[in-house]
């Protein structure tokens, strides 16, 4: 009897994230919601530039490679062009939040019908541990050596929070995956931000809270501890917004 | 003459791209183009097509690239300070080896620059733009007709060569009319591209578009096989018109609206029994090389008429190796010659000559 | 035959609009034509221009710098244009808002009181059809036969109720002694 499986729609490519990163937490977790949904063969997935830039390879569904920010973008024209399929993108805090901001907020305020999953680790990995537009306030990175300073380098940007504010998006949510009760929720918002897809509800994007060890400088246990102390009350869980369960309620 | 139409030339460019199967457009306002928008606004949602205004030009060539990535014929189009901002996703999807129509009306500048006509962007276009080996294919449609003719032509090459084409016009040819007769619509029932990301439908491995590779052996192969295929369009593709050159002693080069101004100094010339005529390229890459080069063989001199700085006069340059002189007829930041200004040039050619 | 044609005026005056009708009376005798606007932000008030070729080849250059019909609606236009009219040439002006005479003595030169003509008999906006009828009778670039077609394609089906007043405009022009 099979217990633990690998899900479908990730293929046999071995990740090249780091020991200890929740990136493979958190594709495992997109991949049994596609498979849940037995919506593999008509997915499209975006990837960014970033740690997960070769996310391509790990989704077995259609794959696409988009420029540093402008995963929205090319999200939008996908689902523009196969209104049927179902598309999402997956990425980081630079790649979300500072360069590809513009795409962000006009590809949520349009609603336009994806799913996005951000991760937010505060920093930027890929090119070895930046100071990131989420990095805490002081946060020490290869940027801001002294710890983030605010009065140089500005206030994280909350983006769940940001989102939420405006009339367009369905579904905005903050989630985590540095324990077993949070991976389980983590589970049930990315899946719900699929399904809002399938009943073409709009715009859903879910924020998860993901650990660096490597840049972070810690062990891995440790880096699921700074999650706890120092990201999630910086950065609180929940949905944020949910037109549809707003409707439902009045 | 009740077959043609009076249209704009940017009006021109947006109902032949619908007519050759194009339904998804992406842009964002700027002068002198503008209509191309308005005009995608107002016919796409009759007829089943997407226009989306984007917050940016850089969404805007994104959205592109996604829908390129589809399979589906796709389009935008700018004016020049607007093309320099989709240049990062130009090369994405030159680098994916995905097709699309990329349109520059072009104004002058640098900068902001101002909003009258250029051909300033020639560099941009012909010799790459954004980053990386990489070429468009390159119109410069000179009439409203071949802003229509142009449009449909460039879909078809880039279709051919899964390569980007761009339709390389300016202000005067975009806000002017002239009569146009436009193609039969052509029924594109959509045939899946065997390369196009549409979906698994759990019945083949899963497509990648995708410019990244991190080892450089693959991504050098990979350049290479791409430049094999721009040989091939270089060798079967090249188009331009010979006008008044068979006895020709001098020639003058000179593409779009640039090209209009220098026929008019080529007939002046001819009236006052100066054995001159023109070669306009059509299309800028492939550059015509082989028939400048020709050219080369028979003529005293070149002269090159353009509304920049001097761009495409390297290019006429390198055709005819320095065989020749090449003087140079220009014009910036949004002036263009009077044909008397050419006629001058074409008299100085030919009094240096002799 | 070709026969360049440059309208000048302020933006409002409906300078673009009697390019266009030129244009489509062209389309209408199967004449090869181009109609090139001024464009930017001078079409708000400022000055505007249009420039028309009709011709029986072939055009070159879409841009008239040597106009052999000038037609004039304000002053800074008359003072800029009337030396670049070839000799021999026409030039129409509207000496309601233009006080001055045309000072070439090797162009024609006709006065019309397009705006005041055009208050007098209800049309305030159509002085350019009017100036446009005189231009015709005094031009044979296009016969003034199949003026209702091409009136009635610039007009466009939106503004079909325009058609009347269009042709009443260019016959007050037409008439003007």
């Amino acid at each position: 009897m099979v217990v633990f499986e690998k899900p479908k729609s990730l293929t046999n490519a071995e990740f090249h994230y780091c020991p200890g990163c929740t990136h493979g937490i958190i594709h495992r977790l997109v991949a049994e919601a596609i498979d849940t949904l037995g919506i593999e063969g008509i997915t499209i997935g975006v990837a960014p530039v970033g740690c997960a830039v070769m996310a391509y390879n790990y989704f077995a569904c259609d794959m696409v490679e988009a420029a540093h920010g402008r995963a929205p973008a090319m999200a939008t024209g996908i689902k523009r062009s196969l209104p049927d399929n179902i598309v999402f993108t997956y990425q980081g805090d630079g790649d979300l939040a500072s360069i590809g901001m513009a795409e962000t907020v006009h590809a949520a305020t349009r609603n336009e019908n994806i799913t996005v999953i951000f991760v937010n680790n505060a920093i930027y990995g890929m090119t070895g541990g930046q100071m990131a537009p989420t990095s805490l306030p002081g946060q020490v990175t290869q940027t801001s050596p002294y710890g983030r300073d605010v009065t140089v380098a500005g206030y994280p940007v909350k983006v769940a929070e940001l989102l939420s504010s405006l009339d367009g998006p369905e579904f905005i949510a903050r989630v985590a995956v540095n324990n077993v009760k949070n991976v389980r929720t983590a589970k049930a918002t990315i899946q719900k931000a699929f399904e809002n897809q399938i009943n073409k509800q709009g715009f859903s994007l879910v924020e998860v809270i993901s650990s660096c060890p490597t840049n972070w400088g810690m062990t891995p246990e440790n880096a699921l501890r700074w999650v706890d102390e120092k990201m999630i009350p910086y950065y609180p869980l929940g949905v944020f917004k949910d037109k549809s369960a707003a409707k439902e309620e009045c | 003459m009740s077959d043609k139409v009076l249209m704009k030339g940017n009006e021109a460019i947006a109902e032949a791209a619908i007519r050759a199967g194009c339904r998804h457009y992406f842009g964002y306002p700027i002068t002198p183009q503008t209509e191309v928008a308005a005009y995608m606004a107002k016919r796409m949602p009759k007829i089943g097509g997407v226009f989306l205004q984007a917050e940016s030009e850089i969404a805007a060539i994104n959205m592109v690239y996604g829908v390129a990535g589809t399979g589906r014929r796709v389009m935008t189009s700018s004016s020049s300070p607007g093309v320099s901002l989709k240049q990062e996703g130009i090369s994405y999807i030159a680098g994916s080896d995905l097709p699309c129509l990329i349109v520059n009306v072009q104004r002058g500048g640098p900068g902001l620059g101002g909003i009258q006509p250029s051909q300033s962007d020639y560099f941009q276009a012909t010799k790459g733009g954004g980053h990386g080996d990489y070429h468009l294919i390159v119109l410069a449609p000179s009439s409203v007709q071949e802003m229509a003719d142009m449009t449909s032509k460039a879909f078809d090459l880039a279709d051919k060569y899964r390569m980007p084409a761009m339709l390389l016009a300016d202000g005067t040819i975009g806000q002017m009319m002239e009569p146009v007769k436009l193609a039969e619509p052509v029924e594109h029932p959509f045939v899946e591209k065997e390369w196009a990301v549409t979906g698994t439908k759990m019945q083949r491995e899963h497509h990648i578009v995708n410019s990244l590779y991190l080892v450089p052996e693959q991504l050098e192969k990979k350049n290479f096989e791409r430049y094999e295929r721009y040989k091939k369009v270089e060798e079967n593709e090249v188009i331009y018109e010979s006008f008044m050159m068979d006895d020709a002693e001098y020639c003058v080069v000179a593409f779009g609206i640039a090209a209009r101004v220098s026929k008019n100094a080529v007939v002046a010339a001819r009236k006052e029994g100066i054995k001159v005529g023109l070669i306009r390229p059509v299309t800028l890459w492939p550059f015509p090389k082989k028939v400048l080069s020709e050219t080369a063989e028979k003529v005293k001199g070149f002269l090159s008429v353009e509304l920049s700085m001097g761009q495409m006069i390297e290019d006429v340059k390198l055709a005819t190796s320095c065989r020749r002189p090449v003087g140079l007829c220009r014009r910036s930041g949004g002036m263009i010659p009077s044909p008397d200004e050419v006629l001058e040039a074409i008299k100085n050619m030919q009094r240096g000559e002799e | 035959m070709t026969t360049q044609i440059l309208i000048a005026g302020f933006g409002g005056q409906g300078i673009l609009f009697a390019g266009k009708f030129l244009a489509n009376k062209g389309l209408v005798e199967g004449k090869q034509l181009s109609w090139l606007p001024s464009y930017g932000p001078e079409m708000r008030g400022g000055t505007a221009n249009c420039s028309v070729v009709l011709s029986d080849e072939p055009i070159g250059s879409p841009i008239v710098t040597k106009p052999d019909v000038l037609i004039v609606m304000n002053l800074p236009s008359l003072d800029k244009y009337e030396d670049a009219v070839v000799p021999g040439g026409k030039i129409f002006v509207d000496s309601t808002l233009i006080e001055r005479k045309v000072r070439r003595r090797d162009v024609d030169a006709y006065y019309i009181p397009a705006t005041q003509l055009a208050q007098q008999n209800g049309i305030p906006t159509l002085a350019n059809m009017i100036l446009l009828g005189k231009v015709m009778r005094e031009s044979d670039f296009t016969p003034y036969e199949g003026i209702e077609e091409a009136v009635r394609t610039v007009v466009s089906a939106k503004h079909a109720d325009l058609f009347d007043v269009n042709l009443k405009a260019l016959e007050l022009g037409h008439s003007f002694e």
